[in-house]
């Protein structure tokens, strides 16, 4: 999410508590609150008309009372619209990635077509140039890897990190980065191997200056600069649409994006099929890692909410659903590094929206021990009724109306079925209707039936 | 000794099963009957899969332990390789635009350690890919696997495919992963939905006749 104009913050910008001590000595709930003001009255917003400005206020206040279990006056609704708005704007994915004003006029169209309670600005849309810049090896998208017309960027699954590597990773993450990872996932840095580690400056020390005039070491920070400069343009259009997106009234959700430890380690480091052997082969060490990458991740989405002043986080849960692993292997390898990381957060008075993808139907009374009100869940497949059962009066509930429906049903069934949502899952309060997943295209007319379906069923009286 | 190693083998017993697959290979044994007793061993882990007993990291291990097997066993083979009788033949494969792999990979085990002929095409596959594969084994079943919306369109497309190559009149054709459910596979004009690698085997013995 684009940095906005600096401005003084109740919060250390740095993420580090220590340098604030009035902060420090609020507790979780004081820190909430603090925060939930902040999103409610954003400093330096200049709405566009006083009407917006109500409205901004409504919205925010609608998602913050559904997400603290209250009744706002009705059911609020995140659409799924994550990369939706390049094909709704009759483009496609591959020709925002590279033109940001086709970019711009694309989510803009989104925006001002549909009332939608919140907003999700094109941040989730990478600069093609940025990562071509540095030769990006962990993703394939439309155009590098994909087919041109492909609406998604995906994650390519290898053993980025190898099996023996986890003591390197655990003594220093950084050195770990910098000379093993990034040389790997960034085929630009390759040289970046032939660096010292930068502990290595100490005294005069000649030697550790001279792989940095290697000329393919050169090239490599080269091609990072040219990732910087060209993210530096993205950002700023799509800093752009976020201020024009606020001043309309229309307020972000997402304040930024964590990872439970497993997840980072298997998803982008190790991969599914390693961590699975690690599960059988080296368990101490992964569950060394997932404490060490614990502090890494909750510090990064600390920095992260700071900068938005948005109090709330997604955390897409990807490996501990209910076809990857036993409940016990969940509750051995999953469950402690994450609750960690939940807790981290909670503690800093942000409210994670956890994303449950695939099912957590045999996790439920595991997930149940998080306080009251404490975070949200977000499900994709689980059995939403009984998640309401089981939660209800613990956490907010948010989804799930399935993508599949989105994309091949008619308005009237999309109606139809987020009615039922809202019956069972809105019964007094703590609930937001959203979809499993994000959808890339479909009709629009689906997207409004779900706006159609909180305004007329959602109301509480 | 057979039945124990067997049993080590299904319960994942890295250290055991490599030792013992060692003394059988220095004693002398019909390399072929360590392979088939390993092969017994996979049935098991499938079968616990089925039943929810293990999980995809026991499937992975398993994979892993039986790759290792094979391998010590491998330079004693004699050459003469001796087919194992397949159930019947499946061409699977993740659709054009999807480059996931996961549960195309379980359904492929779980396909193959019920005896079938399984050809895999792997990611991102093209229909008219599907279409020469499907002229080429001659396979009754298709599976295909998305994990992604944009799938949902690459599944109608194969279909429409193997259609207009005027052989889809000879394919059952099964669908799974991800977002995929009986509305797209409405849409897609495929014949099944499977909602996991075990109703891929159901429906695969279904359609071909295999009990």
């Amino acid at each position: 999410m684009a940095r906005m104009p600096w401005r003084p913050c109740p919060w250390p910008r740095s993420g580090s508590v220590s340098t604030n001590m009035a902060w420090a000595g609020l507790s979780p709930e004081e820190k909430r609150s603090e925060r939930f003001k902040r999103w409610l009255s954003p400093p330096a917003v200049k709405f566009s008309s006083p009407q917006a400005g109500k409205l901004y206020k409504d919205r925010v206040t609608r998602f913050a009372k559904a997400l603290q279990l209250q009744k706002p006056d009705r059911v609020p609704c995140i659409l799924p619209a994550g990369l939706y708005a390049a094909t709704y704007a009759g483009t496609n994915l591959h020709t925002v990635m590279y033109d940001y004003d086709e970019m711009k006029r694309a989510w803009l169209k989104l925006l001002h077509d549909f009332e939608a309670d919140t907003y999700i600005p094109p941040a989730l849309v990478p600069s093609g140039r940025a990562l071509e810049a540095v030769d990006y090896k962990l993703y394939k998208w439309p155009g590098h890897g994909l087919s041109t017309n492909t609406l998604s960027y995906q994650a390519v699954e290898a053993e980025w990190m190898k099996p023996d590597e986890y003591d390197a990773l655990i003594n220093d993450p950084s050195d770990f980065w910098l000379r093993t990872y990034m040389p790997r996932v960034f085929g630009a840095l390759k040289a970046f191997g032939q660096l010292p580690p930068l502990t290595s400056f100490e005294e005069i020390a000649t030697m550790s200056f001279l792989s940095f005039g290697l000329p393919e070491v050169q090239a490599g920070f080269q091609a990072l600069l040219e990732a910087g400069r060209e993210t530096l343009r993205w950002a700023a259009v799509v800093g752009e649409v976020s201020q024009v997106a606020l001043q309309a009234g229309y307020p972000g959700i997402m304040g930024g994006l964590a990872k439970a430890p497993f997840d980072t380690l298997g998803d982008t480091l190790r991969g599914t099929q390693g961590i699975m052997m690690d599960m059988f082969q080296r368990p101490d060490k992964l569950h060394a890692a997932m404490d060490r990458i614990a502090p890494l991740a909750i510090a990064g989405a600390i920095n992260g909410v700071n900068a938005a002043n948005v109090p709330v986080i997604f955390m897409p849960l990807h490996k501990g659903a209910d076809t990857f692993m036993s409940r016990k292997q969940y509750e051995t390898f999953y469950w402690p590094s994450f609750k960690k990381v939940v807790m981290a957060l909670v503690n800093e008075g942000i409210l994670p929206i956890l994303f449950a993808e695939g099912s957590y139907n045999d996790r439920l009374d595991i997930i149940k021990e998080l306080p009251r009100g404490a975070v949200a869940w977000y499900f994709d497949k689980t059995d939403i009724f009984r998640a309401k059962e089981v939660l209800g009066n613990t956490a907010c509930i948010v989804g799930n109306v399935p993508t599949s429906l989105l994309m091949t049903g008619t308005p009237r069934e999309v109606k139809e079925h987020c009615r039922k949502l809202i019956e069972v899952c809105g019964k007094g309060g703590g609930y937001i209707l959203a979809a499993g997943a994000n959808i890339d295209e479909g009709s629009p007319d689906n997207l409004r039936a779900m706006m159609e379906a909180v305004k007329e069923y959602g109301v509480y009286r | 000794m057979p039945e124990s190693y067997v049993n080590l083998l299904a319960d994942l017993k890295e250290d055991e099963v490599l030792k013992l697959t060692k003394k059988r290979i220095d004693s002398g044994e019909d390399p072929m009957k360590i392979l088939e007793d390993s092969r017994k061993g996979m049935e098991i882990v499938g079968k616990r899969f089925a039943d929810g007993e293990y999980f995809l990291p026991e499937l992975v291990f398993s994979g892993e332990l039986l790759k290792q097997v094979t391998a010590m066993v491998k330079p004693h083979m004699s050459g003469k390789a001796t087919q194992v009788k397949k159930a019947g033949k499946v061409v699977i494969g993740t659709v054009a635009g999807d480059i996931h792999d996961i549960g195309l990979n379980i359904v492929d085990f779980m396909l193959d350690v019920n005896g079938f002929d399984v050809t895999n095409l792997g990611v991102d596959v093209p229909a008219d890919k599907f279409v020469k594969a499907m002229k080429d084994t001659k396979a009754p079943v298709l599976g295909l696997s998305g994990f992604l919306t944009p799938a949902f369109d690459a599944m109608k497309e194969t279909v429409e495919a193997l259609e207009k190559a005027g052989i889809r009149k000879n394919v059952k054709i099964m669908i799974g992963g991800g977002q995929m459910d009986d509305e797209v596979r409405k849409y897609a004009k495929a014949d099944a939905f499977g909602k996991d690698a075990m109703a891929a085997v159901s429906l695969a013995k279904k359609w071909i006749g295999v009990n």
